[in-house]
């Protein structure tokens, strides 16, 4: 019976807190690269993007993955090392970075997915180790060095992606539409199961939901957009390097969704341009950085732990 | 000389030596973070940095006051413990009653804190610390050479696993400890001072991670990043071994350990990935880890 009841959604009218709010976004992106620097508003967005993926985890099925850097350092290097030496074009490039984090995304999922709550995390953050330490070794990866001057090359053969502009144009229609993917998983039938397994599971499973096959495929889906945005960053950055596959990339964003708010829609977009931001601003202090990210953690799980949007989407009573 | 599946004795046990100290590091440190999570339900991510801590306290107590080894090896842990039981009072105490992985956060947070500060201050490269003069050389075992140093800290991070799997299983507070972990409410009920018990509990797993860093500077170099090296891997063991009982964690820790040696003689490409291996194996085999019960 649940499975049927889930299968007829209720169709709810779209907030309009959230209507306002993502109109105001994609003005924003449209706005963004004639005020800010165009490849730092790239950079935040792919981040916004991997923030969203994680959130999706995180926020709606409460399942707190250590180790998603993982999944958004090898899409940027399986698609840096496609369009560089096989060729490939942008987009099958991205494509493939995208397809490959899914991949691993699904043999990290069948095997983190046996173990709740903190074991989660630590399963999650061995593995990502693991695949640190692989790249750390392999040839493929370019060690120390990266995979550097990955070329852009043409958009479906017709745009040039080295101008800036049409660059940009490119990831902010692709992380638009994958937010916007995100907002409608979230709102789906399916949706609603992923949060009733996070309030809870036990409740989830004798109302007769296979909850283990909903946070796989929860996990695939967040690995997919992970490893989505982690490719569009190498092709942005023209580089693929050991620091997004490291532990701290997988706090960083962690970090950037609590900061934004944890199971909010755009919590982790303004998260990730906040952090992205402060690094930006911060970089010259050296490893004052570390200090300064490790006691935002701090407040954050101390005294503020809605995050930004979170508190404001409190405040007024709205949904965000 | 002999050989062993075509590996001079010599190299093969002389990787099994290394394996059995990473082994110890990763027992002594497992224990810790079973201890703590045992009372408080929280994973210590700081476990990494308290045990980077510990090294550094060594090596700065030799620097500024020229205290040695040994008298570091009792004040390290009384010092780290101590701050660990403040950390617990200040931060920790005001998130037990969130989901568990606030914890996680929090500690993970604290863990950056600590290496940012040692970063700044001491850079990233390591410092050295000397082996205690009575402990210098080694002896020769006819198989293999066996350096003083590390036979002491094979030997000694055994006895100290050993003590305290005696104190948590077969001692009257140790029965308390165990009872506060069961039902915190109901012990109290019995005017057992909890809260206490739990700041004392932490700092104890957290002097246990002291320890272990002072016992590994003379065998690593002092570096700010060590904690976190190995505190990943760990997170490893402990998965393995299931946090449900004590001696499970000393046992996982030190077999790892020969394992990982054992890899870096046969199939040195697998080195430092066969413990997370040996990991995916297990959870898929016995989720609950090799000596855990699923919560």
């Amino acid at each position: 019976m649940a499975t049927l009841a889930a299968a007829t959604p209720v169709r709810r009218e779209t907030e309009w807190s959230v209507a306002v709010a993502g109109a105001a976004l994609v003005i924003l992106v449209i706005a963004a690269p004639f005020v800010l620097y165009p490849v730092f508003v790239m950079k935040a967005l792919c981040f916004a993007l991997f923030a969203c993926a994680f959130n999706l985890l995180l926020g709606y099925v409460g399942l707190l993955s250590f180790g998603h850097a993982l999944y958004f350092g090898w899409a940027g290097y399986l698609a840096a090392y496609s369009a560089k030496v096989w060729g490939l074009p942008p987009e099958f490039a991205v494509g493939f970075g995208t397809t490959a984090a899914a991949a691993a995304g699904l043999i990290a999922g069948v095997v983190a997915i046996r173990r709740q709550g903190i074991y989660f995390a630590m399963i999650t953050l061995a593995l990502a180790q693991m695949m640190y330490l692989v790249a750390l070794r392999v040839p493929m990866t370019g060690g120390e060095d990266g995979i550097q001057a990955v070329p852009r090359g043409k958009l479906f053969g017709a745009f040039d992606l080295s101008n800036e502009m049409t660059m940009y144009a490119f990831v902010a229609a692709v992380v638009l539409a994958a937010f916007f993917l995100i907002y409608r998983i979230i709102n789906s039938p399916f949706g609603e199961v992923l949060k009733a397994i996070r309030e809870n599971e036990q409740r989830a499973v004798s109302l007769g939901y296979k909850t283990d096959d909903y946070k796989l495929v929860a996990f695939v889906l967040s690995a997919t957009l992970a490893g989505l945005a982690g490719s569009l960053k190498a092709l942005v950055f023209q580089l693929a390097s050991l620091t997004d596959v490291h532990w701290t990339m997988s706090g960083e964003v962690v970090l950037m969704t609590l900061v934004g708010g944890l199971g909010t829609i755009f919590g982790p977009l303004v998260g990730a341009f906040l952090i992205d931001g402060m690094e930006n601003y911060l970089s010259s202090f050296g490893q004052w950085v570390l200090v300064i990210q490790g006691a935002v953690f701090v407040i954050c799980v101390l005294a503020f732990r809605r995050g930004i949007i979170g508190e404001l989407a409190a405040r007024l009573r709205v949904r965000l | 000389m002999f050989e062993v599946f075509g590996v001079p004795s010599q190299a093969l046990f002389g990787q099994l030596l290394l394996g059995l100290i990473n082994g110890s590091f990763y027992a002594l440190l497992s224990l810790g973070l079973a201890v703590i999570f045992g009372m408080l339900n929280i994973i210590n991510f700081t476990h990494g940095a308290q045990y980077m801590m510990g090294a550094f306290a060594a090596f700065l107590l030799l620097r500024h006051t020229g205290i040695g080894y040994w008298p570091s090896l009792v004040i390290v842990p009384i010092v780290i413990g101590a701050v660990g039981a403040g950390i617990e009072r200040v931060f920790l105490k005001r998130i037990q009653k969130l989901d568990h992985l606030y914890g996680l956060i929090l500690t993970f947070g604290l863990a950056l804190i600590i290496e940012g500060l040692f970063r700044n201050y001491y850079g990233s490269s390591g410092q050295p610390y000397g082996v205690p003069e009575s402990l210098q050389g080694g002896r020769n075992l006819g198989f293999m050479f066996l350096p003083n140093y590390r036979a002491w800290v094979i030997a000694f991070s055994f006895l100290v696993c050993l003590a305290t799997w005696y104190a948590i299983e077969r001692t009257r507070l140790g029965s308390y400890l165990r009872a506060a972990t069961e039902n915190p409410a109901l012990v109290r009920a019995f005017g057992i001072n909890v809260p206490r018990m739990v700041t004392l509990t932490y700092g104890f797993g957290v002097g246990l991670a002291g320890l272990a860093g002072v016992m590994a500077a003379p065998i690593y170099n002092v570096s700010p990043q060590m904690g976190s090296d190995i505190i990943i891997v760990v997170f490893a063991v402990v998965v393995i071994g299931g946090m449900g009982s004590i001696m499970g964690a000393i046992v996982t820790g030190f077999t790892l350990g020969i394992v990982e040696g054992l890899t870096k003689v046969f199939f040195p490409e697998a080195s430092n990935t066969v413990i997370f291996m040996i990991m995916i194996i297990v959870l898929l085999i016995r989720p609950a880890g090799l000596f855990g019960r699923m919560a």
